[in-house]
């Protein structure tokens, strides 16, 4: 059972489910962004602009940026755990890992401020 | 872990099954997905500063370098995608033989190359 306190749920379980849940939440978006740029090629501003303003747009966008938070999370903690581990590389893979897992958290965190920053600052 | 246990080191005998390589490419993408990640909210947040942010990131993308680091990021996202819903069906249970799993991965495979040719195409 997965008990190392970095993992996002502290649960395997917990993780596999959420990871999930985020990863069918991120395939609505993209297919989604794909076909609304597919269909206006010529794409303007101020239609750019209405689109992102939309309330439904928002909360959607806020659920997508969400999603890849905890995706990222659990996924580079799963990459992480899996190579940067004692018997890779010895003793100081614990504490390089640790460093790397503080940094994934912080890129992942700036991500969400900034998303909501661009977001509700339209 | 500090008991040793016995570990293959061996990397010339550990094969590269076509699952294996449908699954490592699965997990790159992925990690070059998360830096792609503040491309995109780059691109959202400079489109919607206003008209001229919008032209600039459309003058932008006329400029080769931008059409292949969009094209690169754009594969990368179709290949994890595909990658990825086969992994939900598989988790599903459905697939999951032996023979499931090859066919799933050439299917994955198949479907990835196709999408990453079309976003070339809508790239250029
Ligand atoms: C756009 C942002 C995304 C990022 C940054 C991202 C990143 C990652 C990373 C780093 C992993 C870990 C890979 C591994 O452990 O081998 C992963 C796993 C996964 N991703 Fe994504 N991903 C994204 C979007 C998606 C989408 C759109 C899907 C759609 C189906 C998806 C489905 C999955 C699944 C099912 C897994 C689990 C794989 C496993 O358990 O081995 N992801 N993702």
């Amino acid at each position: 059972m997965v008990t190392n306190v970095t993992s996002f749920g502290r649960s395997g379980l917990s993780d596999w489910l959420v990871q999930r849940v985020s990863a069918v939440v991120l395939a609505a978006y993209t297919i989604f962004i794909v076909v609304y740029l597919l269909c206006n090629s010529d794409l303007t501003h101020a239609q750019w602009l209405a689109l992102n303003q939309h309330i439904a747009m928002k909360m959607f966008s806020l659920a997508a940026v969400l999603s890849v938070a905890a995706h990222a999370w659990i996924g580079l903690w799963s990459v992480l755990t899996d190579y940067v581990t004692v018997r890779l590389m010895g003793p100081k893979a614990t504490p390089l890992r640790i460093v790397l897992q503080l940094g994934m958290i912080t890129v992942t965190l700036a991500y969400v401020v900034w998303a909501i920053d661009i977001l509700w600052g339209i | 872990m500090t008991t040793k246990r016995p570990v293959n080191l061996d990397i010339g005998t550990i094969k590269l099954p076509i699952t294996a390589i449908v699954s490592i490419l699965h997990r790159v993408s992925g990690v070059v997905l998360f830096g792609v990640v503040a491309i995109l909210l780059w691109m959202l947040d400079i489109s919607l500063s206003g008209p001229e942010g919008f032209d600039s990131i459309r003058d932008c993308l006329t400029s080769p370098v931008a059409k292949v680091i969009l094209w690169a990021s754009l594969a990368a996202l179709a290949y994890h995608l595909v990658a990825g819903i086969r992994h939900l069906i598989m988790d599903m249970g459905i697939g999951e033989s032996l023979e499931g799993g090859r066919l799933g991965a050439k299917l994955a495979l198949v479907g990835a190359v196709i999408l990453i040719i079309l976003a070339g195409v809508w790239v250029w």
